[in-house]
């Protein structure tokens, strides 16, 4: 009896699960494949659930300047984002978590509250602000925003209470001044930290496909996903699906590689910034 | 004096926290000053005018930022129930899984929020494509439907198209919280209820589940505030239509300030909207805050 009702119930988990898996991979694996077929191919009538004749021509024509141009970017601006919010967040998480200042409970108030607004609801006067310093279309104007918004400051802080009051007590009576004491005592117990921090980053930026709508307007300035996006739209009624495919693949493969290598990095990073009051 | 000060309070905190307080400032906390400021104006040109509270005022009467807001609601309500119902439905079924099962689905559900928004959308779009798309295919071959459906052209269904793609890539991150807040509940518990012959839905609804009730409030405002912002869905899938039926606050604030350039106007929608993600995440503070102590 006992058996019967615990067996149904695993069946019943069991194919619920395996039909939301299948769900999930699907589109991955119609990228994945898709990318390898010509358009003729691609909008055949019954599909082809697996491209019998495989071709690299879509990747060839994805192999022009302006492509590598877009992929160049986003490496560029991904890399830049993620070393500027790693280095000037770590600083301020441990003044945040470890040091005692008039107004540091204000700030972290402010910096939390910032957090939960809505990136999008300060577009409009930001774009005013990025025309006015004349960054529109350059890369500060894609990287220097980014820095300014506090998950960072909010994820290290969260790490840096680990660090033991003790041992930066000691460091204070052995005269150690406070830059050594950040570099030899803080460091080295936050570097996980700092990990999870640099690949939330780095992905998040290269997804940041909002700011890189706005804040760009010439061909040479866009980014992957975002030049993959006005291929979209540019042939609305045309589509060239293995193509697009294609540019899918290379825009995301990075990213899923990212991720499946420091996946306990990144699962560490989300519950510690969630869970940890 | 200052020795005294130095003693009580460490200074040098000011200088650790400079660096990003400039960002900050800057970037994030003059933008969203001035935008509140912004939207008492009328933008003419280089003009502008002081009309005080006359966008917002306009606001109430405007129907496509009444559909829009409507849109953005209804979405929130289909979304966010089904995201907690599902990660948790997940989490519970790979939480007490080997290391390599746990990150394998990990992996599988994280993978739509991490591969860029736009390589999802190009994919779905062709999977909704009413010609040659796989979704039409497969239900006609099963004869649920008979025409060529236009899943994102017709205004009834393409606002269910776009959740579903919503769900897929929000669910990555509840199922990691879920996977964490189910480790920590302690298994004595749970072993010592068994033994008592509790039913596994006993188990879950009075010892499981009120321990997990800050995660899943901690979800349901992450996922509320973050269906609240969709956008990029939106712009490359349907761009509002048909006839605005996908309409939401976030994009209209995009075609209002960037495509017809009426920054007074789209400010305004942007304060309305942070005012009120802002109550929602206040209200889940205050719940979190009771739940806790």
């Amino acid at each position: 009896m006992e058996f019967k009702k615990f067996g149904l119930y695993n069946i019943l988990s069991f194919t619920l699960l395996s039909a939301l898996t299948i769900f999930f991979i699907f589109p991955f694996y119609w990228i994945a494949t898709g990318a390898f077929k010509l358009q003729d191919v691609a909008i055949a009538l019954p599909p082809q659930w697996f491209p019998t004749s495989p071709t690299l021509d879509n990747f060839r024509q994805l192999l022009v300047p302006l492509t590598a141009r877009w992929f160049f970017n986003s490496v560029f601006v991904s890399l830049a984002t993620t070393v500027l919010v790693c280095a000037t967040a770590s600083l301020a998480g441990y003044a945040l978590a470890k040091k005692h200042f008039p107004g540091v409970k204000l700030l972290f108030a402010i910096f939390i509250g910032a957090m939960a607004l809505p990136k999008q609801v300060i577009l409009i006067p930001l774009l005013r602000l990025i025309t006015e310093m004349q960054l529109m279309d350059t890369y500060r104007a894609l990287i220097l925003p980014a820095v300014g918004w506090p998950f960072g400051i909010f994820l290290m802080k969260q790490f840096s209470h680990s660090v033991p009051d003790s041992l930066l007590e000691s460091a204070d009576i052995d005269g150690c001044g406070e830059i050594k004491k950040f570099v030899n005592i803080v460091l080295p117990i936050v570097k996980p930290g700092i990990g999870a921090l640099a690949i939330f980053t780095f992905i998040s930026s290269w997804n940041d496909y909002f700011s890189q709508l706005v804040f760009t307007n010439s061909e040479a300035m866009k980014t992957l996903p975002l030049g993959l996006a006005s291929m979209a739209q540019q042939a609305e009624f045309s589509l060239n699906y293995g193509l697009l495919m294609a540019g899918a693949l290379v825009a995301s493969l990075p990213m899923i590689i990212v991720f499946l290598m420091f996946q306990s990095f990144f699962a560490q990073g989300i519950t510690v910034g969630a869970v940890k009051g | 004096m200052l020795n005294r000060l130095k003693r009580k309070y460490d200074l040098s905190g000011y200088l650790f926290i400079a660096p990003s307080m400039i960002f900050f400032v800057t970037f994030v906390l003059y933008p969203m000053l001035k935008g509140m400021h912004m939207s008492l104006f009328r933008f003419r040109g280089r003009r502008q005018l002081f009309v005080g509270l006359e966008n917002y005022v306009k606001l109430l009467s405007d129907n496509v930022f009444l559909r829009s807001m409507g849109n953005t609601m209804f979405i929130v309500a289909i979304a966010v129930p089904i995201v907690v119902v599902l990660s948790l439905f997940i989490a519970i079924n790979i939480y007490n899984k080997s290391a390599a099962v746990r990150s394998f689905f990990r992996g599988v559900f994280y993978l739509p929020a991490v591969s860029s928004v736009v390589s999802i959308t190009v994919v779905w779009l062709w999977i909704y494509n009413p010609d040659f798309g796989i979704l039409n295919y497969v239900l006609k071959s099963m004869h649920v439907v008979n025409g060529n459906v236009q899943w994102l052209g017709n205004s009834a269904t393409a606002i269910y198209a776009i959740i579903i793609v919503l769900i897929t890539t929000s669910i990555g991150q509840p199922i990691i919280l879920y996977i964490a807040a189910l480790g920590n509940v302690p298994v004595e518990l749970i072993e010592s209820a068994k033994i008592d012959g509790a039913s596994n839905w006993v188990i879950f609804k009075n010892i499981i589940w009120p321990l997990i009730i800050p995660t899943t409030l901690y979800i349901v405002v992450t996922t509320t505030i973050n269906s609240f912002q969709i956008f990029a869905l939106i712009q490359l899938m349907t761009a509002g239509g048909p006839n605005y039926a996908t309409s939401t606050v976030m994009y209209l604030v995009y075609e209002t300030g960037i495509k017809i350039q009426d920054y007074g106007k789209a400010s305004a929608m942007g304060v309305v909207l942070a005012a009120i993600i802002a109550v929602i995440s206040t209200l889940q503070f205050k719940y979190l805050n009771r739940d806790i102590d």
